[in-house]
C-alpha cells in the first residue's frame, strides 16, 4: 500500500477562487492510501516545495499528488522537489484542478466536487504507480534544414558557426527562396540580393554545410537525438560536380519557350536552366516535361556543348539516407492562388498582377530589366491602383481565403508605392486598404512616408470590381472615409495575395509527426515561451511555416531556432522518457499488430523458447521494445490484442483505476 | 453433397502419410452425434481409412488447430482447407501464429456446409441418422418410422448461402477444380440491422446477447482468437470473467470480442456456427467489415499474406475521424 501525500494549491485566487480548496484538500484525506493532505497558497513556490519535502519526510510518504495548474506547468517541478527529498520523481501525480477545473467553473460548488474528483482519479493512480527510471541516449551532432530560403540559411549558418554540420535540404534548384525574388526590402529599402547573396555565397562555401538543392525529404524515422532520415535528389540530369555553371548549355539549348517559374511566368526559360545569376548551387537543371532528348530522345545539344560533359541524361534520382539530432523546418510561403478572386479579373487581364509578380516588373533581372512596364503592351503605367488585404483577413470568405491577416503586405504595398512614385513621378498611385497594420521598428514612419513626401493615395475602402475596357482597367471601388464610391481607370491594378504556408508542410509534418493549426502552419511548442520549438521534440520551427513574418523577423526566428539546435547538439547525451512501452513475452502473440502502428520503428520481434505445459517447451515470436527509440505515445498498446503491450507510467490498469475513480 | 468424394481425401492423406510427407493429418471424424462431425488429428492410415469423415457438415475450419498443432511433435501436418478456410489461414499467417513450413495445405472444394439448427426447425428433435444425398439429405428421427427429406439448398447455414469465395488463397495442392471470388450478397443482413433505429438494433442485440451462456465457444473455435492469454482469462485485464454478472457484461463479453478481432475478422463465420444458443455473432463482425470496407477501401483480411489491414495502418489518405463519425451517420456503431 501506498502512503500518499495530497498537496491542494490554491495558486493565489486562481484555484481558490472557484474551489474550496480546504474542502478538497479535507474530502481527499479519506480515499484510500492517503495519510496526509495539506493546502496551500503557491504549492509551486519554494515555501510551498518544503511543505511538500518537509511532509515527505515526516510521514514517510511513497507518493504525491499535488492538486495544481497543468502538468505541462509544473509537473517536472514538483518531480524534482520529491526526488530531492528522496523519492521516485514518478511517484508524482498532478491533478489539473485550474485550467480543466476552476477556470472553467464558475460556481464554487460545482469547481470543488469535480477539483475533489480528479483529485481522486490521481490518487488512484498514483496507488498503482512504480518508480520509474530514465535511460539514455547518444545524439547524433548534425542537423537539418527544410527549405533553403532565408529562414532557412539564416538556421544553417548560425548552427555551422557553432561548429556543426548542416545539411539544407531545398525542393528548388537553387536555395534562396522567396527572398531571391524580391526587389527592395523595407523598411530600408536596400535590395534584396545584395544582402541575400552573400549569405548564400557563405552558405556554400562553408564547409559545415552541405546543400541538397532539387531534393526532397522523402522519410523521417527516429527521435529527438536520433533522426533516420532519408532525402530524394531528383535527378536534374546534369553532374553537380562537373557543371561549372558557365550556362552554355543555357544558350545553346533550342526549346526556348518554357514558363520561366523564377519570374512567376511573366517571361520564358530554356529547358536547361540556371535560375537565376546569383544562383546556389550554380548548377544547370533539366526540366523532364520540357526537355526533348528526355521527352523523345531527340536533341542533346546541352551534351555537345558541354566543355566539362556535366550532361547525364540517364540520370535517376538518388535517395541518401543521413542520421540527424534535430530538424528545423523552413518550408516558408508562397501568396494563395488568385483563381477565386474573379472580380479583380487577375485571370482577363495581364495587368492585374499580384506583388510578387510586381516585385519581379521592378526587378533589374526581371522579365522587364527592372523597367515599370505593363505585361500585356509593354507601355509605362500612369495609374496603379494597389488592393490590400486580398484573400486575407477574409472571415467570411473563408472559403476563398484565409481568415488571418498575412501580416506583409501593408508594408510592402507602402514600398511598392513608394518605389514607384520615386522613380515614376508622373504616375498616380492609389493604395485600397481595410486598416495599414505597420508594427515594427521604423514601419509605421516609412508607411507615412509613402503618404506624406510621395503623395500615394491612400483610401480606406475595398475595390469591389476591376473591370477591363479596352486597354484600360476600370476599377470600382468605396471610399469609406468620405463615404462614395469611386470609379479609377488604371493601367495596373497589383493585388497584395494573401500568404499560405507551402504545400509541402502538412506532408511533411505528418513525417514529422509535428502538429499543424487549421491554417496549415506549424504549431509552436508554447505560443508565448516556446515559440521556436514544435511541439514533437527534436524538431525546430523557422521562418513563415510558422506564421506569417517579415524578413527581419524571419532571421530572429531563425537565429532563435538554431540557439535551441545549439543547445541540443552540445549535449552528449539525452535523458529518456521512462514513460515506454513494454511487452510482456508470456501474453505476446508475436502477431506484429503493434509494430505495424509503431511510428518510430521501436518494435522488433526475436523467436524464444518457452515452456509449454507438460514439461515441453516451444519456439514462439516475441515483441521487444527498443527503449532507446520507444516514445511513448502508446499506440501499439491499443493495438495488441492480448493486452501484453503496456505503457510504463500509463499503465491500461492506471487509466481504468482513474476512470473508476471519476465515475464511482 | 460435395463434389470432391471422401476417397479422394482418404486417398491422399494415407499417401502422404505413408511415404512420411507428413506425420499426421487435419481431418474430421464422427462425433456424438451423424451431423456433430468433429476436428481431428490422424497419425494411423488405417485410422484415416475407417474414421476420416467428409459429408455436408464437415464445417470446421482447421486453420486455428495449426497455432497448437505446429508446436508440437515431428514432421508436418497435412491439412485440409476449404476455401474460406484459406482466408482463415493467411490471416494466421500475416499475424506470424505458426510456422508455414510445417503445414502441407491441401486446397479442397465446397458446396456449403448444412447448419443442422435449421434441419431441426424442419425435423424437430432426436434425430438419430442424417445421409448426406446428391442434393437432400435423409434424416432420421426417433419419432418417425421413415427417413425425412430435406432439400440440402433449404438447410445451408447463412454464411455458405452469402459465401464469399470459392477460390483458395492458399494450398500446396490442390483436389478437384479451383473456383472463383463470389459476388457475395453478406452485407444484407447488416444493412438490415443498419436501418434500424438505435432503439431498435439495442432491442435486437440485447434479445439476442442476453441469450449468452459465456460458454466461450465462439472464441474458442475464433480463428482470430489465438492469444497466448485470451484477456478474459487474465486476472490483470480488468476485463476477466466466467459468467455475466448483468445484462451489461454479457454485451461487453460480445463487444470486446467484436473490436479485438476488428480488422483481422476473415468471415469465415465459425463463431455463429458454433454458438449453442444460435445467436448471429458473425453480424458484428461484418458490421465492422463493411465499416473498413466503406471508409479505407475494400479490404479482405486473409486475402494475402502480409498484407497490411486498414485499422493498423496509415496512409495520407486516411480520412479524419470526424469525417468517420459523420459519414457512419454518428449513431450507426
Amino acid at each position: 500500500m501506498q502512503r500518499i501525500g495530497v498537496f491542494v494549491c490554491w495558486c493565489g485566487s486562481n484555484i481558490a477562487g472557484t474551489v474550496d480548496v480546504h474542502a478538497v484538500a479535507e474530502a481527499l484525506k479519506l480515499e484510500p492510501g492517503v495519510v496526509f493532505s495539506i493546502d496551500y497558497q503557491y504549492m509551486c513556490s519554494q515555501a510551498g516545495q518544503n511543505i511538500i519535502k518537509e511532509a515527505i519526510a515526516e510521514h514517510k510518504l511513497t507518493g504525491i499528488v499535488v492538486c495544481s495548474c497543468s502538468p505541462r506547468m509544473h509537473e517536472a517541478t514538483f518531480r524534482k522537489t520529491a526526488q530531492a527529498a528522496g523519492i521516485n520523481p514518478y511517484m508524482v501525480e498532478i491533478a489539473n484542478i485550474r485550467e480543466q477545473c476552476s477556470w472553467v467553473h464558475k460556481e464554487m460548488p460545482i469547481g470543488t466536487e469535480k477539483a475533489i474528483i480528479l483529485g481522486k482519479a490521481a490518487i488512484a493512480k498514483v496507488n498503482l504507480n512504480a518508480p520509474l527510471t530514465p535511460g539514455e541516449s547518444p545524439v547524433t551532432k548534425r542537423a537539418l534544414v527544410i527549405g533553403g530560403g532565408i529562414a532557412g540559411i539564416q538556421t544553417a549558418l548560425d548552427i555551422a558557426d557553432a561548429g556543426f554540420e548542416v545539411d539544407i535540404v531545398e525542393k528548388k534548384p537553387t536555395i534562396g527562396g522567396k527572398m531571391a525574388q524580391i526587389d527592395k526590402t523595407f523598411p530600408t529599402l536596400d535590395c534584396a540580393a545584395c544582402i541575400l547573396t552573400p549569405k548564400m555565397v557563405d552558405v556554400a562555401q562553408n564547409e559545415k554545410i552541405r546543400i541538397f538543392s532539387y531534393s526532397e525529404v522523402t522519410q523521417v524515422k527516429g527521435f529527438v537525438g536520433n533522426f533516420d532520415v532519408t532525402i530524394k535528389k531528383n535527378a536534374r540530369y546534369v553532374k553537380e560536380d562537373l557543371c561549372t555553371g558557365c550556362g552554355a548549355c543555357v544558350e545553346k539549348c533550342p526549346q526556348k519557350k518554357v514558363p520561366n517559374e523564377f519570374n512567376l511566368g511573366m517571361d520564358n526559360r530554356r529547358a536547361i536552366y540556371i535560375p537565376f545569376a546569383q544562383a546556389v548551387p550554380k548548377v544547370a537543371t533539366i526540366d523532364p516535361n520540357a526537355c526533348n532528348m528526355l521527352k523523345n530522345g531527340k536533341c542533346g545539344v546541352c551534351s555537345k556543348v558541354c566543355a566539362a560533359g556535366a550532361i547525364d541524361y540517364t540520370q535517376k534520382d538518388e535517395f541518401i539516407e543521413e542520421k540527424y539530432g534535430a530538424i528545423v523546418v523552413a518550408t516558408g510561403f508562397n501568396p494563395i492562388s488568385m483563381d477565386k478572386f474573379d472580380e479583380f479579373a487577375y485571370s482577363q487581364s495581364k495587368d492585374v498582377i499580384t506583388s510578387l509578380e510586381f516585385e519581379r516588373l521592378t526587378n533589374a533581372a526581371g522579365p522587364t530589366a527592372g523597367k515599370l512596364l505593363r505585361p500585356s503592351d509593354g507601355k509605362h503605367p500612369h495609374t496603379i491602383v494597389f488592393v490590400q488585404c486580398v484573400g486575407s483577413r477574409c472571415s467570411s470568405c473563408a472559403e476563398k481565403g484565409k481568415e488571418y491577416c498575412s501580416k506583409i503586405c501593408c508594408m510592402y504595398t507602402a514600398k511598392h508605392a513608394m518605389l514607384t512614385r520615386d522613380k515614376y513621378p508622373d504616375t498616380e498611385v492609389y493604395v485600397f486598404y481595410i486598416d495599414v497594420r505597420t508594427p515594427g521598428k521604423s514601419f509605421d514612419e516609412f508607411q507615412r512616408r509613402a503618404v506624406e513626401e510621395y503623395g500615394v493615395h491612400y483610401i480606406k475602402g475595398m475595390v469591389g470590381k476591376v473591370a477591363p475596357e479596352g486597354d484600360k482597367l476600370m476599377v470600382h471601388a468605396s471610399d469609406m472615409l468620405a463615404n462614395k464610391q469611386l470609379h479609377i481607370e488604371a493601367d495596373l491594378v497589383v493585388l497584395a495575395a494573401a500568404i499560405e504556408p507551402d504545400k509541402s508542410a502538412r506532408p511533411l509534418a505528418t513525417m514529422l509527426t509535428a502538429s499543424m493549426d487549421t491554417n496549415d502552419f506549424f504549431t509552436e511548442a508554447h505560443p508565448k515561451l516556446r515559440p521556436v520549438e514544435s511541439p514533437t521534440a527534436g524538431v525546430f520551427l523557422s521562418g513563415a511555416c510558422q506564421g506569417p513574418k517579415d524578413i527581419p523577423e524571419t532571421v530572429s526566428q531563425a537565429s532563435a531556432a538554431a540557439a535551441k539546435v545549439i543547445g541540443l547538439l552540445a549535449k552528449d547525451k539525452l535523458t529518456g522518457n521512462p514513460c515506454i512501452a513494454h511487452s510482456d513475452e508470456m501474453m505476446c502473440n508475436g502477431c506484429s499488430s503493434c509494430e505495424r502502428v509503431c511510428p518510430y520503428g521501436a518494435i522488433t520481434y526475436q523467436d524464444k523458447e518457452f515452456r509449454m505445459p507438460n514439461r515441453t517447451t516451444a519456439i514462439r515470436r516475441v515483441a521487444s521494445v527498443n527503449p532507446a527509440v520507444c516514445q511513448g505515445c502508446g499506440a501499439c498498446t491499443v493495438a495488441c490484442p492480448s493486452g501484453a503491450m503496456d505503457l510504463r507510467g500509463f499503465a491500461t490498469k492506471q487509466i481504468i483505476a482513474e476512470v473508476d475513480a471519476i465515475c464511482k | 453433397m460435395q463434389k470432391i468424394t471422401r476417397n479422394a481425401l482418404v486417398e491422399k492423406a494415407v499417401a502422404m502419410l505413408n511415404d512420411g510427407a507428413v506425420s499426421r493429418v487435419l481431418g474430421w471424424r464422427a462425433g456424438e452425434f451423424g451431423y456433430d462431425i468433429t476436428p481431428s488429428v490422424f497419425t494411423e492410415a488405417k485410422d484415416i481409412e475407417e474414421n476420416f469423415v467428409w459429408n455436408d457438415f464437415c464445417g470446421a475450419n482447421f486453420s486455428k488447430y495449426l497455432v497448437a498443432q505446429t508446436r508440437k511433435g515431428e514432421g508436418k501436418i497435412l491439412v485440409f482447407l476449404k476455401p474460406c478456410d484459406t482466408y482463415s489461414f493467411n490471416q494466421l499467417l500475416t499475424e506470424h501464429r505458426f510456422d508455414r513450413e510445417k503445414v502441407y495445405v491441401v486446397g479442397i472444394p465446397c458446396e456449403g456446409m448444412v447448419d443442422i439448427a435449421k434441419v431441426k426447425k424442419l425435423c424437430g428433435d432426436g434425430i438419430s441418422a442424417i445421409e448426406c444425398g446428391e442434393d437432400s439429405l435423409a434424416v432420421t428421427t426417433i419419432y418417425e418410422d421413415a427417413p425425412i427429406a430435406v432439400s440440402t439448398k433449404d438447410v445451408l447455414a447463412e454464411r455458405c448461402l452469402s459465401c464469399k469465395s470459392k477460390k483458395h488463397v492458399a494450398y500446396d495442392e490442390l483436389l478437384g477444380e479451383e473456383g472463383e471470388v463470389l459476388d457475395s450478397n453478406r452485407f444484407d443482413e447488416v444493412e438490415k440491422l443498419e436501418k434500424m433505429t438505435a432503439d431498435e438494433r439495442f432491442e435486437f442485440w440485447q434479445s439476442q446477447l442476453s441469450k449468452c451462456i459465456r460458454c466461450n465457444a465462439c472464441r474458442d473455435i475464433c480463428p482470430a482468437c489465438t492469444c497466448e492469454k485470451c484477456v478474459f482469462d487474465n486476472p490483470n485485464s480488468g476485463a476477466e470473467n466466467k459468467a455475466p454478472a448483468t445484462s451489461f457484461e454479457e454485451k461487453m463479453f460480445h463487444i470486446i470480442r467484436a473490436f479485438h478481432v476488428a480488422g483481422r475478422c476473415t468471415d469465415c463465420g465459425e463463431c455463429s456456427r458454433v454458438c449453442p444458443q444460435d445467436i448471429p455473432l458473425h453480424l458484428l463482425n461484418r458490421k465492422f467489415i463493411k465499416d473498413i470496407d466503406a471508409f479505407y477501401g475494400d479490404y479482405q483480411a486473409g486475402e494475402e499474406v502480409g498484407s497490411r489491414a486498414p485499422l493498423v495502418n496509415y496512409t495520407k489518405e486516411d480520412l479524419e475521424p470526424s469525417e468517420v463519425f459523420e459519414r457512419g451517420d454518428g449513431a450507426n456503431a
